[in-house]
């Protein structure tokens, strides 16, 4: 029987020829990462159980993003401890104040991911990468520690739901429209244990920045991973950034999947996860009425160049709506500079919004725009649970830079119409 | 292996979000960190919970962040054992590698009720609804995982695995 892309990849970095859904194998790893939140606890576990050198320097990354620059004093210890840690076994890929990103958009801006690797991280969003044709799952702080010492994991191969994708995207829609419609339609278990393997004719007209965003979410779905295949675009993507040579896998044209599940590009309209759970989308249209406090534009989900230019496009020249505080934070150093040089910043400032300097922070409710009972945030992020922006009695609507973009200026939530 | 203790019940999709907000997230402090374990879904949690006492859920257990911390607060607060109709992956695994007793049963997790004294066999899956007088049979680890949770956990089966080379 025929594999998928996902368990190609998988059998390759096991020494196997072959392998089936729910077989439990041993991978080899050709990443492994962590951030400010996970790695402490890894690098407790990993010398508590005594190990003294990590598998291979140049194949982890720790990334500080999520309380930096440092939030209160506890967050600093936190990054104390990972920068120790990274100097002390000469992680070749770790990224403090300065140099950082959010974990998701910087390794594959910075070439660290490639098409054909097995990548594991101690965040769930490491399922970013399959973008780029790459095997990538979120796992916990014990499986990073196991990982950075002997340089494997264990997997339980995942069967696969096929997505067929056909058509072109609205021009007022995005990877993230995609992504939250597919989450609406199937679950937020819909694909749990699962790989969602993206495919068809579609693909084509999708960006790096749209699939990066799309398999991003797959986690929101339940999904192991999320995968692309290896084309013109991702090859464009790649050249003179990888600092791997990419290995290309294809599924097998008799490769089983569990269903198909066909989702036509132009027939998306611009979507919103409404609380408490990414399941929840309506279309942008249908909630004009609601009343937003807050809008937040980053996050590993929706922080890219194309992202701050979707909102550049919408907030230049216009103003925020009186009572809404406005969030941007470009996702990587190398975005915020490019804002800076393109006069995004100035238009942004202009807009009456305010520009970070790259961190996770809102999107977890960790700092940096944390909300208060009763208040409602319109974000590009990625989950929508009870408290997950600040106070339980807050609320998150979940949507693509266009949309929240445009409900900054309006103070409702509202969907981006071109002029 | 086993625990006994009282039925603390939570409905579909709880996430690692109202396990344990990030709000608390910048201490690696197991004990420290478990003092708000569940705190947005059920504040009383911490106050109530007895050694050995059994949470049961319904879908998707443990949905979201890739957090430890969310098995490790479950595990450090007492509690004996989370039965749940399923679990969200990341949970999944986090669960048997730092050692916190899990059980998928769709049975047990639909018809036990809170408050209820349940016993739980982990070496049979058997689970055994006290008030009630119901038994359960939830489906056993597959042989792999169940050395890992034998070892104590992941790293210390690594260890095992190495002194045996």
């Amino acid at each position: 029987m025929g594999m998928t892309m996902t368990q190609k990849i998988l059998a390759a970095h096991a020494g196997l020829d072959s392998v089936q859904a729910g077989e439990l194998i041993s991978a080899n790893l050709d990443i492994v990462l962590g951030n400010d939140i996970t790695t402490p606890v890894a690098v407790n576990e990993f010398k508590k159980a005594g190990f003294d050198r990590v598998f291979d320097k140049e194949r982890i990354a720790i990334v500080l993003d999520h309380f930096v620059p440092n939030k209160d004093i506890k967050a600093a210890e936190q990054s104390k401890t990972c920068r120790e840690f990274a100097c002390s076994h000469c992680v070749s890929h770790f990224y403090d104040v300065g140099k950082m990103g959010i974990e998701h958009a910087l390794l594959p801006e910075q070439g660290v991911v490639t098409a054909g690797d097995c990548i594991i991280g101690a965040d769930s969003h490491t399922c970013t990468y399959g973008a780029l044709g790459a095997f990538s799952t979120g796992v916990g702080s014990t499986d990073m520690a196991a990982g950075m010492a002997t340089g494997k994991a264990w997997f339980k191969v995942p069967s696969a739901i096929k997505f067929n994708l056909t058509g072109k995207l609205p021009k007022n829609c995005s990877g993230k429209d995609v992504i939250l419609t597919i989450i609406g339609m199937i679950g937020v278990d819909g694909a749990l244990y699962k790989s969602m393997e993206f495919t068809g004719d579609g693909v084509a007209s999708l960006s790096m920045d749209d699939r990066l965003c799309i398999c991003n979410m797959a986690i929101e779905a339940g999904a192991k991973n999320g995968i692309f295949p290896v084309d013109a675009v991702t090859e464009e993507y790649l050249k003179g950034r990888s600092e791997r040579k990419p290995v290309i896998y294809q599924a097998d044209p008799d490769a089983e999947y569990e269903k198909t599940v066909d989702i036509d590009l132009s027939a998306i309209v611009p979507t919103v996860a409404c609380p408490h759970l990414p399941e929840n989308t309506h279309p942008a249209s249908e909630l004009s009425d609601i009343k937003v406090d807050q809008v937040v534009i980053g996050s590993c989900t929706n922080g890219r160049m194309e992202d701050m230019q979707a909102a550049y496009e919408i907030l230049k020249g216009n103003k925020v709506a009186d009572g809404v505080r406005c969030i941007i934070i470009p996702a990587t150093m190398q975005i915020y500079r490019e804002c800076v040089e393109k006069g995004y910043v100035t238009a942004f400032i202009d807009a009456g919004a305010v520009v970070s300097t790259p961190t996770c922070g809102p999107c977890l409710g960790g700092y940096m725009g944390i909300l208060a009972a009763g208040e409602r945030c319109i974000a590009t992020t990625n989950r929508n649970f009870v408290g997950r922006m600040g106070h339980v009695d807050s609320e998150v609507y979940l949507a693509s830079p266009q949309t929240a973009a445009a409900s900054a200026l309006t103070g409702v939530i509202t969907e981006y119409k071109e002029a | 292996m086993e625990t006994q203790g009282k039925v603390f019940k939570y409905p579909d999709n709880v996430d690692t979000d109202v396990i344990i907000p990030a709000r608390y997230l910048n201490t690696p402090d197991a004990k420290e960190l478990a003092l708000h374990c569940m705190e947005d879904i059920d504040r009383d949690y911490v106050k109530n919970v007895k050694p050995g006492d059994v949470m049961v859920a319904g879908w998707n257990f443990g949905c979201g962040s890739s957090r430890e911390h969310a098995p490790l607060v479950i595990k450090t607060c007492g509690t004996g054992c989370v039965i749940a109709k399923s679990f969200a992956r990341i949970f999944y695994r986090n669960a048997i590698n730092i050692g916190l007793p899990i059980l998928e049963c769709e049975q047990a997790a639909e018809e036990i009720s809170a408050s209820d004294e349940v016993k739980v066999d982990f070496d049979t899956g058997v689970i055994t609804d006290i008030t009630t007088g119901k038994t359960y049979k939830a489906q056993p680890f597959p042989p792999f995982i169940q050395n890992i949770i034998k070892s104590g956990g992941l790293l210390k089966s690594l260890k095992e695995g190495e002194n045996h080379d």
